[in-house]
């Protein structure tokens, strides 16, 4: 199942594209969140590109897969996926955070956009995938799989261990959490703020199939995705190691790019080292 | 000649007949309650649909944004926990997750108010009405009894959208027949008069009505209208009742503030103000007690609200002299 050079080429492509729109994107806003979105390209594009069953033509199918981004700041990324899959124009991509636009600063549920749930109060996102993975078990919708992102900072919320409790006594191996764990929230690093420590043992410690993974690795996500649609009776988090604002240096691992735009300058610079 | 037995009933255990009636009329019902399902009432729907029901364990605002997922899902979820954690500690998880997208969730709060009694303060949820009220996309429902209680889940499960039910733990006096007829957004007049109006919800309707016998003897005809709706209030019955009467008297087991009282206020200041007295808590938190001496101590008996009528219609008199 591993995946050929060819489509890893074409992965690695999806994650560059989900990068230069989402600095395009905060630049336009010239408010937003670059540096997660730029983290979890790697991990998005693979989600969406190679494992997520959401396309233009099922949007409206019960069925289909659920994707709830709990840590809603980084939508840039998030809106820059559905324009990969067609779901938006990109050209809509620069309406984002704008007065009208259907791209608001945080999602907002939109049956016409394929966005499964309103997120940005971080710890809240994990719950509602869980209430969708239960309601496709209770319906029977054995192919439906739930996908959610949350992040290291969002750990930091007791809601997500309520929901790990749960999630792990109703045995939803349908629920898939990526976790982007970059160390850094917006006061600073963790060790500085609220170290969250080992997130791998602590889902292990609530019942959860879980695992470390380098976020930037496309085949080591592929093939923990993989792992994770093996596994029965138990939930899967994918701890995903990232750095923040990966793929553009001067961002890279610096707290200061959690919810900062770059101005012009910066969006040059960083646009060409994205080979945009 | 003796008066009939007056009936007594809980809310809450009119809800958990309702809520298994619903269950085998509509598969698309489920329940989630949070480790209170005996005193929630949500037992029964549990033994008869066990595949329906999630036992969330003590876990409130994991439980709201489950019921989220659940209703995004294409399913209608009744939530239930005490008030005091369902509208108090999930709050935040309902306002995103359930009223920012329209989900339909039914949050089922019982215990709720100065008659839980003896629990005390922590437990006596007097704040729910005022934070789900400020909610939009939210309707709230406070039923006055438990015929109103079994119309009410039935409207709350066809409407479509977030609806907020207040229960109450104490069994209190049946004001309906069971041929009751309940309509989201509407009012009913349960006792003509025109001399003052008294508006209530939940268990202060039967003080309401209780009042109006007391002030009926002083020859004072006393309007009394039950509000079980009070988000959409029904502003047409009460523009009705402050130009017909003059003076409007608000009573609930809830803060005043933001609550029925505040509500009533915040319509009739826009369109038909007259002077207004509200009974039920005046910023301050209840404590342990039987639930009758707590309503009456914190004036929401029939006694307490008549003599209340008497003083609001007094200081219109006088309103009315200097003018």
């Amino acid at each position: 199942m591993a995946l050929t050079p060819e489509r890893k080429q074409e992965i690695a492509e999806v994650a560059k594209q989900i990068r230069v729109d989402s600095v395009r994107m905060v630049h336009a806003a010239a408010c937003g969140h670059p540096g997660g979105p730029l983290g979890m390209a790697d991990f998005m594009a693979t989600l969406w590109a190679e494992h997520l069953n959401i396309h233009k033509g099922n949007l409206h199918d019960p069925k289909r897969d659920r994707f709830v981004l709990g840590n809603g700041h980084t939508c840039a990324g998030y809106y820059a996926a559905l324009a990969f899959k067609g779901i938006l124009p990109r050209e809509e991509l620069l309406t984002f955070r704008k007065l009208g636009s259907r791209l608001q600063g945080h999602p907002h549920r939109s049956a016409e956009m394929g966005i499964d749930m309103s997120t940005g109060s971080l710890g809240t996102g994990l719950s509602t995938a869980q209430g969708m993975a239960l309601a496709a078990k209770l319906q029977g919708w054995n192919e439906t799989r739930v996908y959610a992102t949350s992040s290291d900072g969002e750990s930091q919320e007791g809601q997500i261990w309520e929901c790990a409790t749960s999630a792990a006594h109703y045995g939803l191996d349908n629920l898939t959490l990526l976790v982007d764990f970059n160390n850094i929230q917006i006061d600073g690093h963790m060790r500085d703020v609220m170290d969250v420590r080992d997130l791998r043992v602590k889902y292990e410690a609530f019942g959860w199939h879980a695992v470390d993974v380098d976020g930037h690795d496309i085949d080591a996500i592929d093939a923990a995705l993989h792992a994770a649609r093996a596994e029965t009776a138990r939930p899967s988090a994918l701890i995903c190691h990232t750095t923040l604002g990966k793929g553009v240096s001067f961002m890279e691992d610096k707290a200061s790019w959690h919810g900062v735009a770059p101005n012009d300058e910066e969006a040059k610079l960083a646009l060409a080292e994205l080979g945009a | 000649m003796e008066s009939p037995p007056i009936k007594q009933v809980a809310t809450r255990d009119a809800y958990g007949e309702a809520l298994a009636q619903l269950g085998a009329e509509n598969e698309k019902v489920v329940v989630l309650d949070a480790d209170l399902s005996g005193s929630t009432r949500t037992k029964a729907f549990s033994k008869a649909f066990p595949e329906r029901f999630f036992n969330m364990g003590v876990a409130e605002a994991n439980m709201a944004g489950t019921a989220a997922g659940l209703a995004s899902s294409g399913l209608t979820v009744f939530m239930s926990s005490f008030a005091m954690f369902a509208a108090g500690k999930a709050w935040e998880q309902v306002r995103q997750t359930v009223c920012v997208p329209k989900l339909n969730v039914k949050i089922c709060a019982t215990h709720a108010g100065l008659t839980v009694g003896e629990d005390g303060k922590s437990h006596q949820m007097l704040e729910d009405v005022t934070l789900m009220r400020v909610l939009p996309n939210m309707t709230v429902i406070v039923p006055a009894d438990g015929p109103e209680t079994h119309q009410a889940i039935r409207a709350a499960a066809a409407l479509d959208g977030p609806v907020y039910v207040r229960l109450s733990r104490a069994k209190t006096r049946v004001v309906f027949d069971d041929d009751h007829s309940f309509t989201i957004g509407k009012g009913d007049i349960l006792r003509g008069g025109s001399d003052l109006a008294i508006v209530a919800c939940g268990v202060a309707v039967a003080s309401a009505l209780e009042a109006a016998d007391l002030l009926a003897a002083d020859g004072i005809d006393a309007r009394v209208i039950n509000m079980a709706t009070v988000k959409p209030i029904d502003g047409p019955l009460i523009e009705a009742a402050a130009r017909e009467c003059g003076a409007v008297l608000t009573a609930e087991e809830h803060q005043v503030a933001g609550g029925l009282g505040g509500a009533v206020a915040e319509h009739l200041a826009r369109t038909c103000p007259v002077p207004m007295d509200m009974a039920g808590m005046h910023d301050t938190f209840g404590e342990s007690g039987d639930a009758d001496e707590l309503l009456a101590k914190y004036g929401l008996d029939g006694k307490s609200l008549a003599a209340r009528a008497r003083e609001l219609m007094k200081s219109r008199d006088s309103m009315k002299r200097e003018a």
